[in-house]
């Protein structure tokens, strides 16, 4: 690797690191653009839109407007909620039924491996108006069970996790069933704590597939106090409805933030996370 | 004598009925909710598409393949079609392009990498409809950054997403920025997994320029991860909603009409269930087509040798 980075700087790997540089700065440039106009007074967004520095600060009062238009802790309180709720509840159901499959042999095996190659191909923008009607005759809509209830089965879930057990050793299942587990005991004790890998991967996964998803949100919930921070900014647009540049920038600012933290954290795992488990939504 | 030889038999089928039994039991949640949120609603929406239902009303009546008819007459229905296939004839091309194109460049450049990864990969990971208000305003006619910069250069920048020719654009640009990163991470992945041999012996065969190296290895050894590359930004460019929610609602004069957000405003907001369950089916089928597709290119194209 050094030796490398030592290596001898030709015409052609400095154009190479031109164009790298130059296209960093044009991906990068919506954030700078956002921190900066989140700092920018209204008539300095209109005067002077290139200049990435606000000559004078204005964060605390966009801020400010940003906080006291819609409730920003709520929003992400309720994506905290809904993402911690899905995510749990996926898990639960997801591991017994991959373990089930990779190491029991049992009748509906088969029809569960059809079952989970059709869930794999069924978007749930595709099931939704069903579900809709459904929740609407059961007066569920606007509520934080709307928001879960579709979710609580993850196929791809299934899937992810049946791959990886199958190449946990059977040895490993049958010493535990030797000390006298049930097969319950098994998943929760020797499963579980050498599944870190898969569940991890699949947690961020589904986390920032739920954090950021606005179609189901938006189709069941019309009330702000369950809106999630997808459908949180819309709701905060349409408020807004002028050109409050600075505000608004100020709340995207706020709402982006936390998973980008996350990210910015946990890179590694994060990339690993969304590409293994290519296929979204 | 009989009552030995059959004792390991009884002990297997009480294993196998426990097997089972187990099996079932910690399997039965997830069948049972798939049935329920995957299968029944399946099966409802391919039973809707025949009906008239529209949601608020108390009754309804089949009426055979008319959503159908009328979906192919309807011209806001072929309209969203149409921007659909633009736009993913725009986006899935350039981001497969470009995420191949910034990991060739990275993988050739050990300094910096991990920014470089990072910077790219950034938009993947971040809040699309709050990203989509920031392109809004990057894409502002009159005080944007961008036609400010155009400007300077003596430019008239376009109306990015308010005059009509420009919209799919503009969203495909927000489109192609969001998914590139992807992409390219799953373009470094097939590129480590390529044996170092395998140049070496391209050179010793006479590829001796890059070019000749990228055709004769790394494009052919690329082959799985391509097709798998093209089949996702597909599905993923078909599946187009959060930008044209936020910045367009389907406008300027349905310029920017795409199937899910057709199908979204049917349902959803007009409530008409039957008409949208038509349309989820046509939805359905585009995705079903492009799987087909892609086990059949699986099958023939991908094998090395």
């Amino acid at each position: 690797m050094t030796a490398l980075q030592l290596a001898p700087i030709t015409p052609g790997r400095a154009l190479r690191f031109c164009v790298l540089v130059l296209t960093a700065a044009l991906f990068l440039a919506p954030y700078l653009f956002m921190i900066s106009t989140a700092g920018k007074a209204q008539s300095e967004i209109f005067t002077s839109s290139l200049s990435l520095i606000p000559s004078e600060p204005h964060f605390l009062e966009n801020f400010a407007k940003a906080f006291s238009r819609v409730s920003m802790p709520l929003l992400l309180w309720n994506g905290v909620i809904v993402c911690g709720l899905i995510l749990a509840i996926q898990v639960v159901i997801a591991v017994p039924c991959a373990y089930a499959l990779a190491k029991l042999k049992f009748p509906a095996a088969r029809l569960m491996m059809a079952l989970i190659m059709l869930g794999l191909l069924v978007p749930i923008h595709a099931t939704a108006l069903p579900i809709y009607v459904a929740f609407d005759r059961m007066a569920l809509l606007n509520s934080y069970m709307a928001l879960v209830a579709p979710f609580s089965i993850s196929v791809f879930g299934i899937f992810l996790f049946l791959q990886f057990f199958r190449s946990l050793p059977d040895d490993l299942i049958h010493a535990a069933r030797l000390d006298g587990m049930s097969e319950l005991g098994v998943v929760m004790r020797v499963v579980v704590p050498n599944a870190w890998p898969a569940i991890t991967a699949f947690s961020i996964f589904s986390v920032v597939a739920h954090w950021n998803d606005l179609y189901w949100p938006l189709i069941v919930v019309s009330n702000q106090a369950y809106a999630t921070p997808p459908l949180g900014l819309l709701f905060f647009r349409a408020a807004e409805a002028g050109d409050d540049y600075g505000a608004l920038m100020a709340a995207t600012l706020i709402i982006t933030l936390p998973l980008l933290a996350a990210f910015l954290l946990a890179q590694k795992r994060f990339v690993e996370g969304i590409t293994m488990t290519g296929l979204k939504g | 004598m009989a009552s030995i030889a059959s004792t390991p038999v009884v002990l297997i089928d009480l294993e196998a009925e426990r097997q089972m039994r187990t099996g079932l039991l910690l399997a039965a949640p997830a069948i049972l909710l798939i049935l329920v949120f995957i299968v029944a609603p399946m099966l409802a929406v391919l039973v809707l598409g025949f009906t008239d239902f529209e949601l608020g009303y108390g009754s309804f009546r089949f009426v055979g393949l008319e959503n159908y008819a009328e979906l192919f007459s309807d011209r806001t229905f072929l309209a969203s079609l149409r921007n659909t296939a633009v736009y993913t004839a725009i986006v899935a091309p350039v981001s497969l392009l470009l995420g191949l194109g910034l990991a060739l460049l990275i993988e050739s450049e050990p300094v910096g990498r991990s920014f470089f990864r990072t910077a790219f990969f950034l938009p993947v990971a971040s809040l699309l409809v709050a990203m989509a208000t920031v392109w809004q305003y990057l894409f502002h006619p009159s005080i944007g950054p961008i036609n400010a910069a155009l400007r300077l250069v003596g430019v008239a920048g376009p109306n990015w997403l308010g005059a009509s020719d420009m919209v799919l654009t503009s969203l495909a640009i927000i489109g192609i920025w969001q998914s590139v990163g992807f992409n390219m991470v799953l373009f470094l992945a097939g590129l480590t997994a390529i044996p170092r041999d395998l140049y070496a012996a391209a050179e010793v065969d006479g590829a001796k320029s890059a070019r000749d190296r990228f055709f004769l290895v790394t494009w052919p050894m690329l082959g799985p991860t391509t097709l798998f590359v093209i089949t996702i930004s597909i599905i993923n460019a078909v599946k187009v909603f959060e930008t044209v929610k936020t910045l367009t609602e389907g406008g300027p004069n349905k310029a920017s009409e795409v199937l899910l957000f057709t199908i979204y405003r049917e349902g959803f907001v007009y409530l008409r269930v039957g008409y949208a369950s038509a349309m989820t089916m046509v939805f359905l089928a585009v995705l079903v087509v492009l799987m087909i597709a892609q086990y059949r290119l699986l099958d023939r194209e991908v094998h090395y040798g």
